[in-house]
């Protein structure tokens, strides 16, 4: 099973390098893009049964480990 | 007394603390490596700076699954003093010995330099030895010091006379030029709930002789001593609790 | 199986047909292509000096203080106290401008390795860097990311960055150059060498799994960029500092317990160059299986395994028996020693796949008896006219105070601490001395001594007289770290330069090298080591020729050390040596009228000799209250210089130098004529030091006083610069960031 934990800062939370991000590609032209929040991605091989169990494991590490639950938030996607 | 600092694999600012509470300080002190299951009986302990597992992930994520912080949240809970500087703070905060999280630097680069900042309460072993809002000039060196909390957080902290640190310029003013990482509120030191945890950005070990530029970070150390001299009772439960 | 040799084949090599009929004549056989691939890394310029050896041998590597010179993974000199100063000067300069983040952060873990290999441990970092242009986009963003890799490695690690050169001109702009200088402590009987002996010893591997990066890495260094060179983005290696920290700490733990024979780290060349490097030290043989050597990456090929330029990996030689406590140390440090091999008697590397032997070759044909060149040199045709500076055909100067500004403004002279504030100065607690302000100088800790080091180069005064240009970088280098009140002990030279096929970028290089020689006879200071790099050139353009010379200097008593900056109003300010209003190859001149022009300065070895002396002397005795070398800028900036960062001003008046009508005052403030230094006394002990300077015939004289809140100077009397101190400031510490803050658009 292939688990997919996208992590991302919180929307309270001022995001530093997304907002430089925005402004270099406004510089680059591209000024349809409003705005850029910048997260972290992570790929899970995981060894399970079914695609809800894969689901509970990834949350499991999300929580304790992948993010910091003070300042990120995430989502999981999960695929056989 | 003896201080006990824990170095973890990444740590770099290990040798500097001991320098500085051994030889300057003129107390006992003692590595202690992360995997070990014993603070041998200090009495206060330190998480230096560095760059603990490469501050892989996020920094301080992985250090606080150590098996030595198993001992140090032991001693904390028994009240022992605990010292968290620049890494070390950041890993007290993933460890939840501290309320809060680390963001990047405001201006994305990694700051290095003297500042100033405001000792806002003397009641906690690190601070007790300075005098009331005096202003101490040490050096930072981080990359991730943008301190960060829900508002309710921050009001809390401040409600209980928890924040320990704020940068302020060298007349005392809390203004945005003052802080170098863009924190909440100039914060740049906390303390927990019982007043005995304490993690700084700043690194106090780096000013403790007039040669590398200033002495004001000698304070630090020095009211630890102070704190356990006046208050040895609540030490000894701390580490008999972890006599083994 | 045989890989047939064709022309193609050789050129992707960077082999000549000569060079590939030798390795027909040593082998006696074709090479198989994992030879092949060996034999051109081994014999690349980066590796081998091919071009470079010939004129390399001239140069002076000995001296009483000198525990090891040229030959190993670094140099070490003796500062006393039982304890060696373990030094080096690399470039990365072709990596840096493909991956400018990687390629300078690599460069930052290539040179700590090889000084920890020797048994040291680093204590400080350096770094002199060369760009192009501000203006242009392209060189901010290869700047930015050279500044923030030296910054993530070094301060990653915890080594302090304390100091170092930045400077900027438009041959810089596709070819950077990043120098990175480190300087470590150890016991002097216990400097570990790059040797593999004792036949039956294992070899061990250590570090980071071997993985495709940097493959021809080494022959990329070798050759000058094109327009194919974006096809070389896989080249550039990615480095690890927390492995490497791992690494430093496992290896600084294993060498304390004398199980080790030899060690070296694996940088340009990888596997292959630390194996028969080691064998041909030791005289003995080094066989190795590929199988055995850690691989993060499938499928990988002898010929990938041997020629990986992947980072933080070590290659050890243990004493047979000691294996399991050399093992247990780097578990601790969740590291693995691998076995790969062992030590043979027949002086030759061979290398195995699963027992079957690949590559057989000695030793000796790849390092010792690589093929030397004696390239042809011929001065060039630029030269005789660019010689030439006739001051009247530039017109009337601009106004002092104008030019005061430009100059100011101009990034070679301008702060640097929008740079230095992102590198960590400060860990390790030894920084007495910080960036900006003179030679970095750290204390030693456990003595009463502390070491002064400056790197230091000026690339269009070897432009415009290569011989002369070379010993200026000589003098400046020394002369920055005596005025910190150190005795300069030791050197190591880094030497940047063009296509040395070129006779004219070959005669540079060779009058560089000679100039050089002679200067560090003439002061007394062996060179210990360093490192060449060439064909730092794009589409025939190359930069101007840079030999870069890191100088260290030994402070008895570290409580002694002098800064650049003013301590207190009242106290006198005299400037030591001759001013002598020389314009030729000066900042004036490249940023006024966009020229590097005339003839370097004059310098006079023996007066050069005699300042040193008395600035070490009378820093010893306490008499020096700060001091100041006159450099790029020339005199007005050096007077500014020791003004900032104290709100303490100055007034000063200078004798006017002979110049062509008009150009007084310009020839006065901003010639950059050699072997000046700005100090400042108490009024109590100036005629002391004026005194001490006329007993060595080291010219000085009392210009002025430190105070007030300006920036005044006076030319015979006529008061020519009258500038507050605190927006000079300002223009002075915020030109560089300008280029980078505004708006943060860097893409």
């Amino acid at each position: 099973m292939r688990a997919r934990v996208f992590v991302t800062l919180k929307p309270s939370v001022f995001d530093p390098q997304g907002t430089t991000v925005a402004e270099a590609l406004h510089t680059l032209g591209y000024g349809a893009v409003k705005d850029v929040r910048q997260g972290k991605y992570f790929e899970l091989d995981i060894d399970a049964g079914t695609t809800d169990e894969a689901r509970r494991l990834a949350a499991e590490a999300a929580d304790k480990l992948l993010a910091n639950p003070v300042i990120e938030s995430y989502r999981i996607e999960v695929t056989a | 007394m003896k201080f006990a600092v824990i170095v973890f694999p990444g740590s770099n600012c290990d040798h500097d603390a001991y320098h500085a509470v051994k030889h300057v300080l003129g107390e006992d002190a003692e590595l202690i490596w992360h995997k070990d299951r014993s603070l041998r009986g200090a009495d206060a302990v330190i998480l230096p700076g560095g760059f603990a597992h490469g501050d892989y992930l996020r920094t301080g994520a992985i250090a606080r699954f150590s098996p030595i912080m198993q001992e140090v949240k032991a001693f904390a809970a028994a009240g022992g003093p605990v010292l968290g500087i620049c890494n070390g703070f950041q890993i007290l905060l993933e460890a939840g010995l501290l309320p809060g999280a680390m963001l990047r630097n405001r201006g994305l680069h990694f700051r290095c330099e003297h500042v100033h900042v405001r000792v806002e309460h003397t009641d906690t072993p690190f601070t007790a030895a300075a005098a009331p809002r005096q202003i101490l000039r040490i050096p930072i060196a981080h990359g991730e010091g943008n301190y960060y909390a829900e508002p309710e957080v921050i009001e809390r902290l401040e409600r209980n006379r928890q924040v320990i640190f704020r940068y302020v310029t060298a007349s005392g003013e809390e203004t945005e030029a003052a802080n170098p990482n863009g924190s909440i509120h100039n914060i740049a030191g906390i303390t927990n709930e019982t007043r005995n945890v304490v993690g700084l950005m700043p690194h106090p070990e780096r000013a403790c002789e007039p040669a590398v530029g200033s002495a004001d970070g000698l304070v630090v150390f020095q009211s630890v001593v102070k704190a356990l001299t006046l208050a040895p009772a609540a030490v000894s439960a701390a580490a008999s609790v972890l006599e083994k | 199986m045989t890989e047939p040799i064709t022309e193609a084949v050789l050129e992707r090599h960077g082999l000549t047909r000569e060079e590939y009929q030798r390795i027909l004549d040593i082998m006696g056989r074709t090479p198989t292509i994992t030879e092949l691939g060996i034999f051109s890394v081994m014999w690349s310029e980066h590796c081998s000096y091919k071009s470079s050896r010939v004129h390399l041998k001239t140069l002076p590597t000995t001296g009483p203080r000198v525990l090891q010179g040229p030959g190993e993974n670094a140099g070490a000199v003796d500062i006393g106290d039982g304890l060696a100063a373990v030094f080096k000067i690399e470039s990365h300069n072709h990596p840096s401008f493909i991956e400018p983040y990687q390629g300078a952060a690599t460069g930052v873990g290539g040179i700590i390795r090889d000084i920890f290999t020797m048994g040291a441990r680093p204590i400080a970092l350096l770094d002199s860097l060369r760009f192009g242009s501000l203006d242009d986009p392209l060189v901010r963003r290869t700047m930015a990311g050279v500044v923030a890799g030296i910054a993530g490695y070094g301060n990653s690690i915890g080594i302090p960055t304390v100091g170092g050169e930045i400077a900027f001109d438009e041959s810089y702009t596709g070819n950077p150059l990043v120098n990175v200088f480190c300087l470590g402590i150890s016991r002097a009987d216990e400097i570990i060498k790059g040797t593999a002996s004792g036949v039956g010893n294992p070899v061990y591997y250590v570090g980071a799994k071997t993985g495709r990066d940097g493959i021809h890495g080494a022959t990329m260094a070798s050759a000058e960029f094109d327009e194919k060179s974006a096809e070389k983005r896989p080249a550039v290696q990615v480095g690890d500092p927390f492995m490497e920290k791992l690494l430093l700490e496992a290896c600084l733990e294993v060498m304390k317990t004398g199980a080790l024979v030899g060690i070296q780290d694996m940088g340009a060349a990888g596997l292959t160059c630390s194996t028969c490097e080691m064998g041909a030290r030791g005289n003995a043989g080094v066989e190795i299986d590929v199988a055995l050597v850690p691989q993060r990456e499938t499928g990988m090929t002898p010929y990938e395994i041997m020629l990986s330029e992947s980072q933080e990996r070590m290659l050890l030689v243990v004493k047979k028996g000691r294996e399991a406590e050399v093992e247990r140390i780097f578990e601790k440090w969740d590291l693995h020693a691998v076995r790969i091999g062992e030590v043979t008697a027949d002086n030759r590397l061979r290398v195995k796949d699963r027992g079957v032997v690949v590559a057989d070759i000695p030793n000796r044909a790849l390092t010792d008896e690589a093929p030397v060149y004696r390239r042809p040199t011929a001065e060039p045709a630029y030269l005789a006219q660019a010689r030439v500076l006739d001051l009247e055909e530039l017109g009337s100067p601009a106004a002092a105070r104008d030019v005061f500004q430009r100059v100011l403004a101009s990034p070679t002279v301008a702060s640097k601490r929008w740079v230095y504030r992102q590198y960590d100065h400060m860990v390790r607690t030894n920084t007495l001395v910080l960036p900006g302000m003179g030679a970095g100088v750290v204390r030693v800790k456990g003595t009463t001594r502390a070491l002064a080091m400056s790197t230091d180069g000026n690339g269009r005064f070897v432009y415009l007289d290569p011989y002369r240009g070379a010993q200026l970088a000589v003098a400046e280098a020394a002369r920055n770290v005596a005025c910190a009140g150190a005795q300069p002990i030791g050197a190591t030279d880094c030497l940047n330069f063009a296509n040395p096929q070129r006779p004219e970028i070959m005669w540079q290089f060779a009058e560089a090298v000679r100039g050089m020689g002679d200067a560090c006879r003439a002061l007394g200071i062996p060179i210990t080591g360093g490192n060449v790099s060439l064909y730092n050139e794009t589409d025939g353009k190359g930069v101007l020729p840079t030999p870069v010379l890191g100088v260290v200097g030994l402070l008895e008593n570290a409580e002694r050390v002098v800064r650049r900056t003013f301590r207190a109003a009242g106290d006198v300010v005299i400037l030591l040596g001759e001013n002598r209003g020389e314009l030729g190859g000066s900042e004036y001149l490249k940023v006024m009228h966009g020229l590097i022009r005339g003839k370097a300065p004059a310098l006079d070895l023996t007066r050069e000799a005699a300042l040193q002396e008395l600035l070490v002397s009378g820093a010893a005795e306490g008499l020096i209250r700060s001091a100041h070398d006159c450099a790029e800028g020339g005199l007005a900036v050096t007077l500014a210089e020791c003004c900032f960062d104290t709100s303490l001003g100055v007034d000063a008046n200078v004798p006017g130098v002979a110049a062509a009508a008009g150009w007084r005052d310009v020839a006065t403030l901003f010639g950059e004529s050699a072997s000046r230094v700005v100090i400042s006394v108490s009024p109590e002990h100036a005629d002391r030091v004026l005194a001490m300077a006329a007993a060595k015939a080291v010219p000085a004289a009392r210009i002025g006083t430190v105070g007030g809140d300006r920036i005044r100077v006076s030319v015979d009397g006529e008061r020519v610069l009258d500038e507050p101190l605190a927006a000079s400031e300002h223009i002075w510490s915020t030109a560089i960031e300008a280029y980078f803050e505004r708006r943060r658009a860097v893409a």
